[in-house]
C-alpha cells in the first residue's frame, strides 16, 4: 500500500500521473503543488515515494530533493524526477543531488508505473 | 499228442498276440515321440510368437507416445504463439489505455473552467506536458482585421511573435484552409533555431469548420524526436476541444464583463435620484 507524493504545479500533469499511479494496487496519491507544499505533506503523512517535477514556483524539484536527502527522517524515500528538461547534464545533476530516477515528459504511464513499482513494495 | 498240439497252438497264438502288443507298443512310442516333438515345436513357436507380440505392442506404444509428444509439441507451439499474441495485444491495449488517459485528461482539463486565461494556461500545459513542445504560440482570429493575433506563448516572448494575415505564410494558410500543417522531416529541423514564421506544427482551432485561431509550434524538447499516434490524436483533440473551450470561455468572460458594466450602470442610475 504505497503512499505516493506527486509534486507538480500543473493540474494536468497531476491528474495524468494520478491515473497511472491509481493502477498500482493499493497506491494512495498525495498531491503537492511545489517543493514547500511537498515538505508540509512529508511532515504530516507517511510517504513511500516522491514523484517531483523540476520547474515549479516557490521551491523547485532539485531544491526539494536536496532537502529531502539532508533530512534523516526522509532521506531514505526514493525520488523520481518527472521533467521537461531532457538534456543529459540536467539528468546527471538531478541524480547527483540524490534523485533515484529521471523521467522526461511527455511521460509513458506504463514506464512510470514500472519505475514506481520497482522502488516500492506492495 | 493232441495235448502237445494244443499247447503248441496256444503258444503260437500267444506269440502272435505278444508280437501285436510289441508292435502296438512300438507304434505308441513312435506316436508319443511325434507328439512330444510337436509339443516342443508348438512351444517354440508360441514363445517366438510372444516376443513378436510384445515387440509389436511396444512399437505401437512408442508410436502412440511419439504421436502424443508430437501433438503436445504442436499444442505447446500454438500456446506459445497465443501467448505472444496476447503479450503484443496487451502492449497494444496498454498503449491505447495510455493514449485514452492522455486524451481524457486533456479534455477534462480543457472543460474544467470558464475563465479565459485559465483555459489558455491549460492549453499551454497540454502542449508542453502531453505533446512535448518547447516553443509555441496560440493565436486567435481578429475577424475585423482579418488577421491572427498571438495571445499566449511558451519559450518565446509574446512580443517576438508577429501578427499574421489570414492566408499569408504557413500560419495564415492553416487558418484559411482549416487544415493542420506538419513539417515533413522533424529530425532535420530538430537542431535549427525556431522561426516564428516557419513552425514545425500548426493546428487550426476550429468549431466545426469555423476557424477561431491556431496553435503554432516552433520547437520541441530535445527528447521529443518524432510524433507518435497519440500526438496526432492530441492535435485533433486540441483542434476541436481547445477551440470550443477558448471560444466559450471568451464569450463567458466578455458577458461577465458586460454584466458587471450593466450592473454598475444600473446601480448608478438607482443612486442618482437620491442625490
Amino acid at each position: 500500500m504505497p503512499n505516493v507524493l506527486v509534486v507538480e504545479d500543473s493540474p494536468t500533469m497531476r491528474q495524468l500521473i494520478g491515473f497511472a499511479i491509481k493502477r498500482i494496487p493499493g497506491a494512495k496519491i498525495i498531491e503537492a503543488t511545489d517543493g514547500v507544499d511537498a515538505l508540509k505533506k512529508l511532515a504530516s503523512e507517511k510517504i513511500d515515494i516522491i514523484l517531483a517535477d523540476i520547474n515549479m514556483p516557490v521551491m523547485d524539484g532539485l531544491k526539494l530533493v536536496s532537502l529531502v536527502r539532508e533530512n534523516p527522517s526522509y532521506k531514505h524515500i526514493p525520488v523520481i524526477m518527472i521533467t521537461t528538461e531532457g538534456a543529459e547534464e540536467d539528468r546527471k545533476k538531478a541524480l547527483a543531488i540524490g534523485a533515484n530516477a529521471y523521467l522526461t515528459k511527455p511521460i509513458q504511464t506504463q514506464e512510470l508505473m514500472k519505475l514506481v513499482s520497482s522502488f516500492v513494495s506492495y | 499228442m493232441e495235448k502237445e498240439f494244443n499247447i503248441s497252438k496256444k503258444a503260437d497264438e500267444f506269440l502272435q498276440i505278444f508280437k501285436k502288443g510289441e508292435e502296438f507298443t512300438k507304434n505308441l512310442l513312435k506316436e508319443n515321440e511325434r507328439l512330444r516333438f510337436k509339443v516342443a515345436q508348438l512351444e517354440e513357436e508360441l514363445s517366438k510368437a510372444g516376443d513378436e507380440g510384445r515387440k509389436k505392442l511396444y512399437e505401437e506404444r512408442i508410436r502412440a507416445l511419439e504421436q502424443e509428444i508430437g501433438s503436445l509439441l504442436e499444442r505447446y507451439k500454438q500456446v506459445e504463439e497465443e501467448n505472444k499474441d496476447f503479450a503484443s495485444r496487451y502492449l497494444e491495449v496498454e498503449a491505447e489505455n495510455n493514449n485514452l488517459a492522455n486524451l481524457y485528461v486533456a479534455s477534462y482539463q480543457l472543460h474544467s473552467t470558464l475563465d479565459f486565461n485559465e483555459v489558455l494556461r491549460i492549453v499551454l500545459e497540454i502542449v508542453i506536458n502531453l505533446i512535448g513542445a518547447e516553443k509555441f504560440a496560440i493565436y486567435l482570429m481578429d475577424e475585423k482585421a482579418n488577421e491572427l493575433l498571438p495571445v499566449a506563448t511558451e519559450g518565446i516572448p509574446l512580443n517576438d511573435i508577429p501578427k499574421t494575415k489570414i492566408g499569408e505564410g504557413i500560419i495564415g494558410k492553416v487558418a484559411k484552409e482549416a487544415e493542420s500543417y506538419f513539417i515533413e522531416d522533424l529530425g532535420a529541423r530538430g537542431s535549427s533555431p525556431s522561426d516564428p514564421l516557419h513552425p514545425v506544427v500548426c493546428i487550426p482551432l476550429k468549431i466545426k469548420e469555423h476557424v477561431i485561431g491556431v496553435i503554432s509550434i516552433y520547437a520541441l524538447f530535445i527528447q521529443k524526436t518524432a510524433f507518435t499516434n497519440i500526438d496526432y490524436e492530441l492535435f485533433n483533440l486540441l483542434a476541436g476541444h481547445a477551440a470550443t473551450a477558448i471560444f466559450s470561455s471568451r464569450l463567458y468572460t466578455q458577458s461577465e464583463r458586460k454584466l458587471t458594466t450593466i450592473q454598475s450602470f444600473l446601480d448608478l442610475l438607482k443612486e442618482k435620484p437620491r442625490k
